[in-house]
């Protein structure tokens, strides 16, 4: 018997992430899928502690601290070097969360794909900025708290829709990803080392700290993202191919909201719209997928 | 090889002979030019490099970061605001002891928006680590490209080369452009003790919590102590193989001289003609070149001006609430001297305004007029 998940470790136990942090459990799977051949770019955020402190490191791979808004800069250099170095071949993945993403990193990101750099971006989405204490950024959800988002004044507008931002940029490949389905990660990060030029992998990755939720319940809650169709899972290639890779049966929205102290607040109307939301948003992604295929 | 160009393409020529890996660049006026060349350099096939387009100045610094960790030597060029944009990364470039080189082009700030030349922009990167070094002349620009690779990667730090926008670098002058077989001899190529290398795994740049990070920050301190002869002997070497060396400073006339000018960059030129002029007359003027501003060189400096009475320094910057900045650290660099000059800050020629002989003159006749330098600085040949 083969295991579709490679069993070597190249996370090092001792890394200083929260109980139940999905950003770590992204990161042992990103590096078992990609194996040694591999730079690790991790720019400003909860991954910039997790790793260790200097002089530790929890990554058994070369690492490269950058600033926040650097994953699509510093990522271009290093490829550009491996190249010059005679190493055309190592794997480059740069690996930043949602603020490094869709706000700060974002124009660096864009001018890096549309360069189409040959390298791998994975967003580890935990949905706010966690590392400074759960402020809202523009990958938090409508409706959600973080500190900056009362619950007086919660998230009054959707999460930016990062995977079609990057699929407009046209790069060979672009998908979304959960830690609830491993072996669906694993495949298209190994997926998206096989091919040239830039791929950006979305990870939804549960916070406990974050979202109010039991660190105990974080792979259940990144599941029933994908199955209430919050967080559904596909693959973009060429900016045009859609195909989803996962269709589990569905549950309401409710099973995945209730579960999070984030959205306690929310009022069945407002839970209503989210079901609605996502209804629509799936009808949307199957269209896609087969009028692309 | 003579050939005449104006200083952004003695750059990219320097650029090339130093067999740059990486280009990481943007463009920004009075600089394009540099990149603009390395692009036709790079698409010709005669320089073998990555050049990298990136989508705004940042990315520039943070892709040369990225390639000097990962083993490559990495070129870069702004001016001003592009510059000012860089400013997190320059700091990140230094902390991470990586010698990138990068030429600046100096350019006033806006607003008022303006294009032409003043010196604050490479000035305001002072505490960012960059070792920085001012040219006068289109050669010089060439010379000091070169210098810098060297230079930067013996003591590990990056290096800021500075040119006069549209008095260098778009002024064409003549320049002895050396053969790739001498530059050869002079750098080698690059081989960093450290690099992100999958054979070598290591971890860079990673949080550092108190116990460690003073003792980081000391090594750099301590690099930049021994870039000042590090630099002094580059430039030496450099004139055994080339003929031309610069010193970090450079006296002209100051033997006995009673009066001294302090000038960085082109103005150096102007103020020269006018020391002479001065000689004729029979006046004991000198000139003091500033070529390297960090490490700045106090040594050199308050050695060389000890026994001057009255010194001004041309400050084509400013430090709003201060004044000229090379005055203050030229101030700072003579405190210990028992026999200090006075030093009379001259603000003059910002936003591109002309330093004419006349100018210079002028800030003499002042010298020549006054003891002893007012509070504050003295903003010259500014309007009512």
């Amino acid at each position: 018997m083969s295991y579709a998940i490679p069993e070597r470790e190249l996370l090092h136990p001792g890394h200083v992430a929260c109980p139940g942090c999905g950003a770590a459990i992204a990161m042992r799977l990103a590096l078992k899928a990609l194996g040694d051949d591999l730079v690790v770019i991790i720019v400003a955020s909860c991954w910039s502690i997790i790793a260790g402190p200097f002089p530790y490191s929890s990554l058994q791979v070369p690492t490269l601290h950058s600033a926040f808004e650097t994953g699509g800069s510093a990522a271009s250099g290093v490829k550009a070097a491996l190249r010059r170095r005679g190493r055309p071949d190592t794997t480059v993945m740069a690996w930043a969360g949602d603020g490094g993403t869709f706000d700060i990193g974002f124009q660096a990101l864009s001018g890096a794909v549309e360069r189409n750099e040959d390298f791998i971006y994975v967003c580890y989405d935990n949905e706010a900025y966690m590392n400074t204490g759960i402020q809202r950024s523009s990958a938090t959800p409508l409706g959600a708290w973080t500190t900056t988002t009362p619950v007086a004044s919660p998230k009054d507008t959707p999460k930016k829709d990062m995977v079609a931002i990057m699929a407009a940029h046209g790069i060979p490949y672009t998908a979304t990803a959960s830690i609830g389905y491993p072996e669906d990660l694993v495949r298209k990060l190994q997926k998206a080392a096989s091919i040239r030029g830039s791929k950006f992998i979305h990870i939804l990755s549960p916070c406990p700290s974050g979202w109010k939720s039991e660190p105990e319940e974080t792979v259940k809650i990144a599941r029933l993202a994908v199955q209430s169709r919050i967080f559904p899972l596909y693959e973009v290639e060429r900016g045009e191919r859609y195909t989803v890779t996962v269709r589990p049966p569905a549950v309401p929205v409710i099973e995945y909201l209730r579960r999070q102290g984030r959205f306690n607040h929310l009022s069945v109307a407002q839970i209503e719209a989210i079901q609605a939301n996502a209804d629509r948003a799936w009808e949307r992604l199957l269209e896609r997928a087969e009028s692309g295929a | 090889m003579r050939k005449v160009l104006m200083g952004n393409h003695a750059v990219s020529y320097a650029v090339r002979l130093a067999r740059a890996d990486v280009v990481a660049a943007y463009p920004i006026t009075p600089q394009t030019q540099i990149v603009e060349m390395l692009s036709e350099f790079c698409a010709e096939g005669s320089l073998d490099a990555s050049f990298i387009k990136v989508e705004s100045e940042h990315s520039a610094m943070a892709a040369c970061i990225g390639a000097a960790s990962a083993g490559a030597r990495a070129f870069t060029a702004t001016s001003s605001h592009g510059l000012l944009l860089m400013h997190e990364m320059l700091h990140w470039a230094a902390g991470a002891r990586l010698p990138i080189v990068l030429v600046n082009v100096n350019r006033a700030v806006g607003p008022g928006w303006n294009v032409w030349t003043e010196q604050t922009d490479s000035l305001a990167q002072r505490d960012t680590g960059l070792i920085q070094i001012y040219c006068e002349s289109n050669q010089e620009a060439l010379d000091s490209v070169l210098q810098a690779f060297r230079l930067a990667e013996t003591v590990r730090l990056p290096v800021m080369v500075v040119l006069d926008a549209f008095i260098l670098s778009h002024t064409e002058e003549p320049v002895d452009v050396p053969s790739q077989e001498e530059v050869d001899a002079f750098l080698a190529r690059y081989e960093p003790a450290w690099r992100l290398d999958p054979a070598d795994p290591r971890a860079f740049n990673m949080l550092v919590p108190p116990e460690h990070y003073m003792e980081l920050r000391l090594l750099i301190q301590k690099a930049m102590d021994d870039a000042l002869h590090v630099a002094a002997e580059v430039d030496a070497e450099y004139g055994r193989h080339f003929g031309r060396s610069y010193g970090l400073v450079e006296a002209y006339r100051l033997d006995d001289a009673e009066l001294a000018l302090v000038t960085a960059g082109a103005s150096s030129g102007t103020a020269r003609v006018v020391i002479d002029e001065l000689r004729e007359q029979g006046v004991p003027a000198g000139l003091l070149r500033l070529r390297l501003f960090r490490p700045f060189p106090a040594e050199p400096v308050s050695h060389l001006l000890a026994g001057v009475r009255k010194v001004g320094v041309i400050d084509r910057n400013i430090s709003f609430g201060q004044g000229g900045i090379f005055a203050a650290e030229l101030k700072a660099a003579l405190y210990h001297q028992p026999q200090r000059p006075q030093v009379f800050d001259f603000v003059a020629g910002l936003g591109g305004r002309d330093i004419t002989p006349a100018t210079v003159r002028g800030i003499v006749g002042y010298l020549l007029e006054h003891d002893a330098p007012p509070t504050g600085p003295l903003w010259w040949e500014v309007k009512a």
